[in-house]
């Protein structure tokens, strides 16, 4: 059970404009299958800039990531989609739904993408994720026909659609109340130990922090808890 | 599997704009259908202005002309061959302008598998008698059934059955600015006097427009017999024979081989009217131009719609590369929602144009000028239509691809960081 799915191995990160700016030094950890972790810190430590290399969309670092023991260096704009696609899933602090589609569709749209299975199996599939998230009944609607609380647990179907290696959450809390939060939360830590998956949540939300299973504390470009 | 992905992402996005779409697609239709009107208008104007002529004239004309020898004494001589010579003291002698053994000629062509049609004809000069007045003019000696079939001979004749000339003896179609000036009707007599002096008294059996005034007020048409009787000529005299081919390009090749071939001048329609192909090439010119302005206005339309979708549509650019689908789709996605809008604003004005042409085509339009024409012209050229959807698929495309290219280009970082 202790296979690794990310490792950062000694990431840098200079912002240049308007002046180079070390954001992030010499960073260092692995996250293990099944792990939920938490990243905090203070607002410009550069705990999302982390989060977006670690997430492939952010090219320009130093160091190296490996997801799924695959070096991310030196890869083409599309393997790297496809990465994202197949391995990562993303939940933001804002859910970024599609207006245009159902959330049944929205939930559907990467595997789509992915075109592993047939596109009535994704639905079934994405129909199932909507169930263990307990909104099966929205799936008709659209996104902006839901409540707020309920579009962050549509944004987290999505994100579990193609099974992902590991899901990456960008202060998933951070728009949500106190009761959603909690709905958030306890859906995040039931993935993580009911079905294994591994999470890493950046947050500043010390309460949630608390009460997964590992933090990581950044200050000032470096870890200095892990 | 990708492919249909991507295009209901296009079309999701399109209904979703649908008001922007529309007008989008409209400025399309719009430009095309003008486009198409234009052309079709302008080409249809310019066969009908090629069609007074080229109608009218053979591709190859034969005759005799009267002319100086090629070759003057002093070239023959070989002492002087080397030398530059200006003497040229033989004249051009009384020559006839017939065209001898004229028959043979003619059963040549019509064998020759190039040649679509020949019409023989006799070219005199005459004066028409008014009273005391003599008015010059020409007389046209026709084979009128061949005349008719080879330069739509009765499409001028606007009074009178231009069969007549055939059938009534010593009858004469007159040109109708000729009949204004000589006060004649249908049956009356006329006289003329031939350039040899005779006076002959001839039928009026109708009268012909040609739509070219000069034409009209000094030439009239008889039929062959009768202009030879004028004449005093016998059944074999011919001056010109006139050649229809087939292949109308052909025309100034074969003019120069006939010229060889039976020692006559011939002259091909390209090198006389070479005025009329520049006037038409320079309308056709302008409407080309005026045409793809107007694409490529409705273009900046839709470049400037796309744009705006994509700073609309940034947080879904930014989520759906964030979620796996990499620039390259992004791309994909946009291109197919400008062609979408090309493709479906071109066919309606496909339409639109075809429409408008239509309703050109029955606006009535007489002029004295033109006898067979009721209506304005109008040329429903396939080509034109061709040529509307290639151009607005292709103006649509490139209008697509630069906002595609942004849109792909986007940095889902920035979009996701920047809530």
């Amino acid at each position: 059970m202790n296979q690794i799915v990310l490792e950062a191995k000694s990431v840098s990160k200079y912002f240049h404009d308007p002046i180079t700016v070390q954001v992030l030094n010499d960073i260092n950890f692995t996250i293990n299958r099944g792990d939920f972790v938490s990243v905090i810190g203070k607002s410009g430590c550069g705990k999302s800039t982390l989060l977006y290399i670690l997430s492939t969309m952010d090219t320009d670092y130093g160091g190296e990531i490996f997801i799924d023991g695959e070096s991310m260096k030196n890869k083409l704009e599309v393997e790297l989609a496809r990465v994202r696609n197949e391995k990562i899933g993303f939940v933001f602090q804002f859910h970024y739904l599609l207006n245009e589609f159902s959330v049944l569709k929205n939930v559907m749209l990467p595997g789509l993408k992915l075109g592993k299975y047939s596109e009535k199996e994704i639905e079934h599939r994405a129909y199932e994720k909507l169930k263990v998230l307990g909104i099966e009944s929205e799936a008709l609607k659209k996104p902006n026909q839901v409540s707020g609380g309920q579009k962050q647990r549509i944004a987290i179907a999505r994100a579990l659609i193609n099974d992902p290696l590991i899901i990456m959450g960008d202060e998933p809390t951070g728009n949500l109340d106190k009761k959603n939060g909690e709905i958030v939360f306890n859906i995040f830590k039931e993935l993580a130990e009911v079905y294994h998956q591994s999470l890493l949540i950046v947050t500043h939300d010390q309460e949630f922090a608390q009460r997964t299973h590992r933090i990581i504390e950044m200050e000032d470009g470096r870890i200095i808890r892990l | 599997m990708d492919l249909k992905l991507l295009v209901s992402i296009s079309g999701s996005l399109l209904v979703a704009r649908l008001k922007q779409t529309i007008v989008a697609g409209v400025g399309v239709t719009f430009s095309i259908a003008m486009f198409i009107t234009l052309l079709s208008f302008m080409s249809g104007l310019n066969d009908l202005l090629d069609g007074l002529i080229i109608n009218r004239t053979p591709h190859i004309r034969l005759y005799n002309e009267i002319r100086p020898s090629d070759l003057q004494p002093i070239d023959l001589s070989e002492r002087y061959k080397s030398h530059h010579n200006f003497i040229s003291s033989i004249k051009p002698k009384n020559e006839r302008l017939q065209i001898y053994n004229n028959g043979a000629i003619m059963d040549f062509l019509k064998s020759d598998p190039r040649v679509s049609g020949i019409a023989p004809k006799i070219t005199t000069q005459v004066f028409y008698n008014i009273g005391a007045i003599d008015l010059t003019g020409i007389i046209n000696g026709i084979d009128v059934e061949a005349e008719n079939k080879l330069f739509l001979f009765q499409d001028y004749v606007t009074d009178g059955n231009y069969i007549d000339l055939k059938n009534t003896p010593n009858s004469i179609i007159l040109g109708k600015g000729l009949a204004d000036k000589m006060l004649a009707n249908l049956g009356d007599i006329i006289q003329v006097t031939t350039s040899k002096g005779e006076r002959i008294k001839l039928k009026v059996v109708g009268f012909f427009q040609s739509g070219l005034q000069d034409i009209d007020i000094a030439q009239s048409y008889a039929s062959i017999s009768t202009t030879q009787k004028l004449l005093g000529e016998s059944g074999s005299y011919i001056t010109d024979i006139q050649i229809k081919l087939k292949d109308i390009t052909l025309a100034p090749g074969l003019a120069k081989e006939y010229q060889n071939l039976f020692d006559v001048e011939a002259i091909d329609i390209q090198t006389a009217n070479s005025q009329f192909e520049t006037g038409s090439s320079v309308r056709t010119l302008i409407s080309y131009s005026v045409g793809i302005t107007l694409l490529i206005v409705a273009g900046f339309g839709i470049y400037n719609i796309l744009n705006m979708m994509i700073y609309e549509k940034m947080d879904s650019i930014a989520i759906l590369k964030a979620t796996g689908f990499s620039g390259k789709d992004v791309n994909r996605i946009f291109i197919g929602i400008a062609l979408t809008i090309g493709i479906f604003g071109g066919a309606l004005g496909l339409l639109l144009g075809l429409g408008l042409s239509w309703s050109i085509d029955q606006i009535p339009f007489n002029t004295t000028a033109l006898p067979t024409i009721k209506t304005y012209p109008i040329n429903y050229n396939p080509q034109f239509y061709v040529i509307g959807v290639v151009f607005s698929i292709i103006t649509t495309y490139f209008a697509g691809y630069f906002p595609a290219r942004k849109a792909s280009k986007v940095d889902p970082v920035i979009i996701i960081r920047g809530k």
